[in-house]
């Protein structure tokens, strides 16, 4: 996109278009007169008769508007990017993230960051894993980055408390076991896309 | 050196239809990088022989294709670094190498620095058209240090190769693999030279050499630095930091004299401890080989230091009523001067038991020769083809000496000559003309009485040492004469520069200046060129800028020593001062060079700057005093931070600076003559470390094992038991008894690394001592 139009300071020879418009009322008599005029027209009736009904429908016909927020929450997109959720692999339970630390890398706001050793079974361990949410911007950078989709973007975004440590370290993010079954996938950013097998050329194997 | 010079001439040629300059005789890939052209190449060393492993290195000159690591460069040679045809090869070569190599690169230690997938994307392979079946290839760990994982492993033999070439240990190599074997109808259908190494590949992964599942070396740690894969790690580090997320702060490696270039690679210690910590050592393995102690014995800060007034007082008050300063050679240069400084404000002695000694070596040394300091260094022994050793444990004292030794007899088609009274299994295996003399403590005027009579021209010598050249000295130092004289014909074949080193034997010596007497003899006689390996980390530099006393007594200041009121890095004393990773500041190597150090991790407490500034006047920061360096010693007045740490692509050292030396004409030198029945007779124990350490501080890091006890060849280990008391004139040590399989003979070592064990006292003004030894 070019910047012509925004370099074009002249705007007075641009083509506006003038609405119509009644002129507004300016003796004292007009200005009464368009008063009551406007006070007493039956649309009034009508808009509180929509009123009545929508509270006889809420009160008597169970049919009530009202999110009974914070007990109700509205649903929201898969792209939302909220506090994050470590997944876990649904077939072993194990956590997903291998610890490659991409994350840690791109955070734009420096505010991962995570501890890593050799185990017992010559795998690479997370020992720890925090993000600090005071310096989180949501900008999604590593979500998109994991290669595992295990750091992802929750939908939690009620993030006030008195300690923000307190919803910040690995175990804090990551789906509870008993609650495995309950564990959605990640659409957002980052996920992969419908048509990815399309997209990929195989390796030869030799068996 | 004049022959190395002419080998330097500088020739033209054309790569890619530009003119260079290249050195003569230097392989084509060392002339493309020095001249700052990209070649791809896996598994060529700098400094070693070229193993073709990986071929990708492919260049067309003059019209035929040849390894540019490995053929050389001509006169107006033409060459093209990349043809349709070779980029075709280098890209078979690529998807050869990622055939079944695993999919790990996310958890991999080398996290992104890896050369496999440079090369992959930089030739952009994006399909595979090869495939095998794969081998099951465990990993394990070869040592307390060492992790390898065959799996990684590109069978590039990076690692053998400067196991063998440059650090002699030979501990690791290829071995069979039992792959599948290659479709043989790939042959005709792929390029010539990737199914070549293909065919190899499948063959080999790399163990061990001695057979068992464990290396017997020196874990110096030189392979897992080459590697370019992941396939060789730390133990320690392994999977404990990517590298990106490492900061790398330039160095000198504090252990010993050779002051090697280093990386300290620091980040938050853990996510509840946001102190920096080291994670690991690295360094430009193109062009400085580390040992153990500067790779892994890195932790040795002195970490809970504080600032307390009050005994920043006491310090002061100690300073001032101080009459000796005791300290030694794990010290900046510029520390050093404040010493000095303190000496000609205050009076007081300075004491430095290793530096003292080479002191007066040198001062007769110079007295003698002129030079003002020797003359070679330790690159330009590399670049010799003879190389000789009198009076250090090689193994022991100083291991760029010993990767030096080495190097000549595998790249220079060297010989040695190896003069020490401790046998070693280890040297011998370096080459083929190597002849070792394990002469009698006392003999090492011998010994070089003996180099003199082979290389020196007759009429350049004084009478006095003249005289001294009848005596059958091969004998007399051990060897047959016939036999020697058969196969010293045959280590002369073709050579052409002959070096020799000496070390901390002859400075600890009862004839120390006649020893000096005899180099400086040796120098202006013959062409061969003389190297001195200073005994501890700066004591070229301590020698140079502070004037030492011998004896001394009173009120006594201890750095990292003993004393009545002791300052120490190690934070045991009265005052803490910062170690070595600490602080800033310079050190002089034995490479005649003064190289600078940076503080890697933080410290809150003083400094001796600090109490400078307070007894006497001081500027603001320690390195404020780098300019201030003697500059009639060969120390130049330049500002701390303007010095340089690093190489360039041609490999040259670009590294603070060289000091400068003069020398001047001398009048005759007399030498004394050798007295027979001064050899040291019975049990004799040395002064030596065991490899990998060298200081109280290697022996605080975490990766460093070897112990403080007495170290004795197999056999000899055998007849002590498992503890003795070794008594000394003066006193006596309780040990445990620690066999090192390299050692022969009788001689038994003990460490000096702990200050506190005073050994220096036991031993005195020697490195041999006669002892009793008995079982407790
Ligand atoms: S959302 Fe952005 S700022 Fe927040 S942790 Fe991820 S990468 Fe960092
Ligand atoms: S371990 Fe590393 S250096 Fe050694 S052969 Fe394998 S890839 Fe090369
Ligand atoms: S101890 Fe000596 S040889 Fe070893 S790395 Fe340090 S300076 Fe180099
Ligand atoms: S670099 Fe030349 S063959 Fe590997």
């Amino acid at each position: 996109m070019g910047l012509e139009q925004f370099k074009n300071r002249n705007v007075g020879t641009q083509n506006y278009k003038v609405l119509d418009l009644e002129m507004p009322p300016i003796t004292a008599m007009e200005k009464f007169k368009q008063v009551v005029s406007r006070t007493f027209k039956p649309e009034l009736f009508a808009g509180l008769g929509v009123t009545l009904r929508e509270m006889i429908n809420a009160l008597f016909r169970g049919k009530m508007h009202t999110t009974q927020y914070p007990f109700e929450k509205l649903p929201i997109s898969p792209r939302y990017r909220a506090i994050h959720e470590m997944l876990r692999l649904l077939e072993s339970g194990h956590y997903r993230c291998i610890g490659c630390g991409l994350c840690e890398k791109i955070c734009i706001s420096n505010c991962i960051s995570m501890d890593t050793r050799y185990d017992e079974n010559q795998r690479k361990e997370v020992t720890e894993y925090t993000i600090n949410f005071g310096r989180c911007i949501f900008c999604g950078y590593c979500a998109e980055v994991c290669p595992e989709l295990a750091i992802v973007h929750g939908g939690r975004y009620e993030t006030a408390s008195e300690q923000r440590a307190s919803f910040s370290l690995f175990e804090d993010m990551l789906t509870p076991i008993d609650k495995l079954n309950l564990q959605q996938e990640y659409q957002g950013f980052g996920a992969i896309s419908s048509n990815a097998d399309e997209n990929i050329k195989k390796t030869p194997l030799a068996y | 050196m004049s022959e190395v010079k002419t080998a330097e001439n500088m020739i033209s040629i054309k790569i890619d239809g530009q003119e260079y300059k290249a050195k003569e005789g230097e392989y084509i890939l060392n002339a493309a990088r020095a001249n700052d052209i990209f070649i791809p190449a896996i598994c060529y060393l700098t400094r070693c022989s070229p193993t073709l492993a990986c071929r990708i290195c492919l260049v067309e000159a003059d019209g035929k294709q040849v390894y540019s690591c490995n053929a050389k460069v001509k006169e107006g040679m033409e060459i093209t670094t990349s043809t349709s045809n070779i980029l075709e090869e280098r890209k078979a070569i690529m998807e050869v190498y990622d055939v079944n190599h695993p999919l790990q690169c996310g958890v991999c230690d080398q996290s992104g620095a890896c050369e496999l997938q440079n090369y992959t994307l930089e030739l952009g392979i994006d399909s595979q058209s090869y495939t095998i079946a794969d081998t099951k290839r465990e990993t394990t760990n070869w040592s307390s240090i060492l992790h390898y994982d065959a799996g990684l492993c590109i069978v590039c033999e990076r690692c053998t190769t400067v196991c063998k070439d440059m650090i002699g240990d030979a501990a690791i190599k290829t071995t069979k693999r039992g792959g599948a074997t290659l479709d043989k109808g790939l042959k005709v259908t792929m390029p010539k030279d990737a199914y070549a190494m293909w065919n190899k590949l499948q063959k080999s992964v790399i163990a061990p050499s001695n057979g068992t599942g464990e290396t017997d070396c020196s874990d110096c740690g030189e392979c897992i630095a080459v590697c370019p894969v992941g396939a060789l790690v730390s133990r320690d580090f392994q999977y404990s930091s990517n590298a990106w997320d490492l900061k790398r702060i330039p160095a000198t490696c504090a252990h010993c004299s050779s002051g090697c270039q280093i990386y300290y690679e620091t980040k938050p210690t853990s996510i509840e401890n946001r102190d920096e910590k080291i994670f690991r050592v690295t360094n430009e393995w193109n062009y400085v080989s580390l040992c153990g102690a500067g790779r892994f014995g890195y932790d040795f800060e002195n970490r809970d230091a504080v600032k307390d007034e009050s005994t920043f007082k006491n310090a002061i008050e100690a300073f001032k009523k101080a009459k000796v300063i005791n300290f030694n050679s794990t010290i900046t240069n510029e520390e050093a001067l404040m010493l000095q400084t303190l000496k000609e404000k205050l009076g007081v002695k300075l004491i430095n038991r290793e530096a003292k000694a080479f002191q007066r070596f040198l001062n007769a040394y110079t007295q003698a020769s002129g030079n003002s300091l020797y003359t070679t260094d330790f690159k330009e022994i590399m670049q010799s083809d003879f190389v000789m050793s009198v009076g250090s444990s090689l193994r022991n004292d100083n291991p760029n000496a010993r990767y030096a030794f080495n190097n000549v007899q595998k790249m220079n088609k060297g010989a040695g000559l190896y003069f020490h009274p401790v046998g070693d299994t280890l040297i011998p295996t370096f080459g083929k003309t190597i002849e070792m003399f394990t002469h009698k403590v006392g003999q090492e005027e011998l010994a070089l009485l003996l180099i003199i009579k082979l290389f020196a021209d007759a009429d350049k010598l004084p009478s006095s040492v003249k005289d001294q050249l009848d005596a059958n000295l091969v004998e007399l130092l051990g060897g047959d004469s016939a036999k020697f004289e058969k196969s010293f014909e045959k280590m002369m074949k073709k050579k052409t520069s002959f070096s020799l080193m000496i070390g901390e034997d002859l400075y600890f010596h009862e004839r120390a200046e006649n020893i000096a007497k005899l180099i400086a003899v040796l120098e202006a006689s013959s062409s061969v060129n003389v190297a001195m390996i200073p005994p501890k980390t700066n004591s070229l530099g301590v020698a140079l800028i502070c004037d030492l006393d011998s004896e001394a007594s009173g009120y006594t200041i201890g750095y990292n020593e003993s004393g009545d009121f002791r300052l120490s890095a190690l934070g045991d004393g009265d005052l803490d001062m910062p170690a070595m990773n600490q602080q800033e500041g310079t050190l002089t190597n034995m490479h005649k060079r003064v190289t600078p150090t940076n503080a890697a991790l933080e410290y809150h407490g003083y400094e001796l700057n600090d109490i400078m500034r307070e007894v006497v006047s001081a500027p603001k920061h320690t390195i404020d005093w780098t300019a201030h360096l003697p500059t009639a010693k060969g120390f130049k007045a330049v500002e701390f931070d303007t010095l340089p740490n690093g190489y360039t692509n041609d490999g040259q050292e670009n590294r603070g600076y060289l000091l400068e030396t003069t020398s001047k004409e001398v009048k005759e030198i007399t030498v004394e003559k050798f007295s027979e029945g001064s050899e040291l007779e019975g049990e004799i124990a040395y002064r030596c470390n065991p490899q990998r350490q060298f200081n109280d501080f290697s022996d605080k890091s975490h990766q460093i094992f070897e112990g403080f006890g007495l170290y004795a060849s197999p056999a000899k280990a055998e007849t002590l038991g498992k503890r003795v008391e070794v008594a000394f004139e003066n006193g006596s040590l309780t040990l445990d008894v620690i066999v090192d399989d390299r050692m022969e003979g009788d001689i038994v070592a003990v460490p000096d690394f702990k200050s506190a064990e005073n050994v220096y006292e036991l031993f005195g003004e020697s490195r041999y001592k006669t002892v009793t030894i008995r079982e407790v």
